[in-house]
C-alpha cells in the first residue's frame, strides 16, 4: 500500500481520503480481477479564521488488478488565488502544479483574432528562465484546450492560463494539463469538453506503467502523454519519446482512457464537493 | 436608513430557440452538472404519446444540433414552466443587455466617454445619454468617475455601449455618484444573490446600522456609511460571507453587530 507520505494540504478545510481495501495489511497473494473499493472517509473539519472558497479534495486508487491501471494518488484544490479569474492546483503522486487563467480580458490589436478568442499559455519552471521544453509543452496544452474551450463565444479578447511548477517527479505533462482543465472550469469558460491528461511509460521489458514518478520516467524506454476527452474519450493530443511499436501505441491509448475514466469521475465529485456549501 | 440603489433583479436569458422536441431531462434539478454533459436529447419517434415542449435555455447550457450541452460547471437550477439554467460561480463579467453595472470613466474622446466595466472591452457612453443632456449642456463627468448605467447594447461581435437615461428620458437612479465611500470588488454569485427579491443577505444586512449601498451586476459594489470604519466593516461583511452557509453567515453578522462600536 503506498503510504500517503509526501501529500501536503495547503488549506485547512474538508478533506476526504478514500483507500481502497484489496491489500490488507499482511498483504495477499493473488489479487481479485474484479474491482471491490471499500471506501472508509475521514472527515476533518478544521475551522479556520478567514473564509475563503477554496476546497480540498483528494483521492487514492491503489489497484493492483492486472486489467485496471494504477495511479498514483491525486489530490486538487480550486478558487485558491484570488487575483486570478479562476485557479486551481493539482497534485499527483509527488508533482504539483499551480494554475492560473485570466479572461476573456482585453487583448493588444496585435494579437486579436476577429472571430474567436486568443488562448495564451505561459509555463514557469520551478528554476531558471521557461526554454525550449517549456515552449514544446506549451504548445500542447495551448492545442489542446482551444479544442475543447468554446473561443467563439468570446472574439477579440485574450485568455491566459499560467501553469507554475512546483515540485516535478515525473508525469508533468499530465498534470499541467488536468490543472488547467480545472482551472478553465474554476474560471467559468465555457468548454464543450474536459480533458484529461494521462502518461504511459513502457520500460525496459516492455510492460506499460501509468502515470510513472520520475524515476520510471527515465529508464523507460518509451513515455508517451494523451490528452482524453470526457464526451466520447477520444484522443486529442498525444506526445511521445522514444521507440514503440502500433501495438504498443494501441495498447497504451485503451490503458489511458480506462485510466481516464477516473480522472472524469475524480472532477466531478470535486466539483460537486466545491459547490456542496451553495447547494 | 437603508437606501439601496439598484434595479431588479435580471438574469440575462440568452433565449437560444424554441424548438419543439420530446424532452427526456437525465439530470434532476440541483445536481451538479459538468461541460460536455448531455442535458436533454430529441427521442425516437416511436414515443408519440408525452407532448413536446418548448425549453428555454439560460446561461450554461447550448444547443448543439438536436442536443442541448452544458457549457459551464455549476447546479442545473429550474423555474416553471420551462426555463433551465446553470448556476455557476465566476469572477469575470461578461457584459450583457439590460444589465446595470457600475462603470469607470476612463477616458473622453470626442462626444463620447470610455467607460470601463470589467469586462473584455471598454464600454462607450454618449455624453448626450444623461438626464436633461444636450449638446450644449454637458453633463458634469469627469475622467475616474463611478457612473451606475445600463447595457443598450452588449453582444460578443460589437463593442458594448451605456446608458444613464431609461426608455423614457429619465435617470431612474443612474447617473454618476461616488462622493466618498468604498468601492470592491465581489464575486458575480453574490451579486446576484444581493440582488434577488427575497434575498437573505440583504435583509441581514439592513438590521446592521444604515449605509448606502450601490450594487453592479458586473462584481463590483459600492458602500458609503457614516464613519469609515463603519464602511469598512460592511466591506468586510459582503466580501467575506460569499461562501458561508446561511448559518454561519447569520452568526458572523450577529458577532458583529453586538460587538459593533
Amino acid at each position: 500500500m503506498k503510504p500517503l507520505s509526501g501529500f501536503r494540504s495547503y488549506c485547512l478545510y474538508l478533506t476526504i481520503s478514500v483507500r481502497s481495501a484489496i491489500q490488507t495489511k499482511e498483504g495477499t497473494g493473488v489479487m481479485p480481477s474484479s474491482l471491490s473499493v471499500q471506501m472508509t472517509t475521514q472527515i476533518s473539519n478544521v475551522k479556520s479564521p478567514r473564509q475563503s472558497s477554496s476546497f480540498l479534495f483528494t483521492s487514492t486508487m491503489d489497484v493492483c488488478a492486472s486489467s485496471s491501471p494504477t495511479l498514483r494518488e491525486f489530490g486538487c484544490e480550486q478558487n485558491l488565488l484570488s487575483r486570478p479569474d479562476g485557479s486551481s492546483s493539482f497534485v499527483q503522486g509527488d508533482t504539483s502544479v499551480l494554475a492560473g487563467v485570466y479572461g476573456p480580458a482585453e487583448v493588444k490589436v496585435s494579437k486579436e483574432i476577429y472571430d474567436r478568442a486568443t488562448l495564451e499559455v505561459v509555463m514557469q519552471p520551478k528554476v531558471g528562465l521557461p526554454g525550449v521544453r517549456e515552449r514544446a509543452r506549451e504548445q500542447c496544452v495551448r492545442e489542446t484546450c482551444e479544442a475543447s474551450l468554446l473561443s467563439t463565444l468570446h472574439p477579440r479578447s485574450s485568455l491566459t492560463l499560467v501553469l507554475q511548477v512546483v515540485h516535478d517527479d515525473g508525469s508533468l505533462l499530465s498534470c499541467f494539463l488536468n490543472s488547467a482543465c480545472m482551472a478553465l472550469m474554476d474560471a467559468g469558460l465555457p468548454m464543450s469538453c474536459l480533458f484529461a491528461g494521462v502518461t504511459c511509460a513502457i520500460d525496459t521489458d516492455g510492460q506499460v506503467i501509468t502515470d510513472p514518478n520520475a524515476a520510471q520516467e527515465k529508464e523507460s524506454r518509451a513515455l508517451m502523454t494523451f490528452a482524453i476527452d470526457s464526451t466520447e474519450r477520444r484522443v486529442m493530443m498525444s506526445s511521445t519519446r522514444g521507440s514503440f511499436t502500433v501495438h504498443e501505441l494501441q495498447q497504451c491509448i485503451a490503458v489511458s482512457q480506462k485510466a481516464s475514466d477516473k480522472i472524469f469521475q475524480f472532477y466531478r465529485d470535486s466539483v460537486r464537493r466545491r459547490y456542496s456549501k451553495t447547494l | 436608513m437603508l437606501i439601496i440603489v439598484s434595479t431588479w433583479f435580471v438574469y440575462l436569458f440568452v433565449i437560444l430557440s424554441y424548438f419543439y422536441v420530446i424532452i427526456h431531462v437525465v439530470y434532476k434539478v440541483g445536481d451538479v452538472l459538468l461541460p460536455g454533459d448531455v442535458f436533454s436529447f430529441q427521442m425516437p419517434e416511436s414515443i408519440t404519446d408525452s407532448k413536446p415542449e418548448k425549453v428555454v435555455c439560460g446561461p450554461g447550457l447550448r444547443r448543439n444540433g438536436d442536443e442541448v450541452l452544458v457549457c459551464k460547471s455549476g447546479i442545473l437550477r429550474h423555474k416553471q414552466p420551462n426555463l433551465y439554467w446553470i448556476d455557476s460561480q465566476q469572477r469575470r463579467y461578461v457584459p450583457g443587455k439590460g444589465e446595470s453595472v457600475i462603470g469607470i470613466i476612463t477616458a473622453k474622446s470626442g462626444d463620447i466617454f470610455k467607460v470601463d466595466v470589467g469586462g473584455s472591452e471598454q464600454a462607450s457612453l454618449s455624453y448626450l445619454a444623461f438626464e436633461g443632456a444636450t449638446k450644449r449642456n454637458r453633463p458634469n463627468v469627469q475622467v475616474g468617475d463611478l457612473v451606475y448605467s445600463q447595457f443598450i447594447i452588449a453582444n460578443k461581435d460589437m463593442e458594448p455601449e451605456l446608458v444613464c437615461i431609461d426608455s423614457c428620458g429619465r435617470a431612474n437612479g443612474m447617473g454618476v455618484f461616488g462622493a466618498g465611500g468604498l468601492l470592491f470588488k465581489v464575486s458575480l454569485g453574490l451579486v446576484r444573490r444581493l440582488l434577488a427579491p427575497q434575498s437573505e443577505i440583504a435583509k441581514d444586512l439592513e438590521k446592521m446600522f444604515p449605509f448606502e449601498i450601490v450594487v453592479g451586476m458586473n462584481g463590483r459594489v459600492w458602500v458609503k456609511s457614516k464613519t469609515i470604519q463603519q464602511t469598512l466593516i460592511v466591506a468586510n461583511l459582503l466580501e467575506s460571507c460569499e461562501n458561508m452557509t446561511a448559518q454561519q453567515r447569520q452568526t458572523l453578522f450577529r458577532r458583529v453587530a453586538d460587538g459593533s462600536i
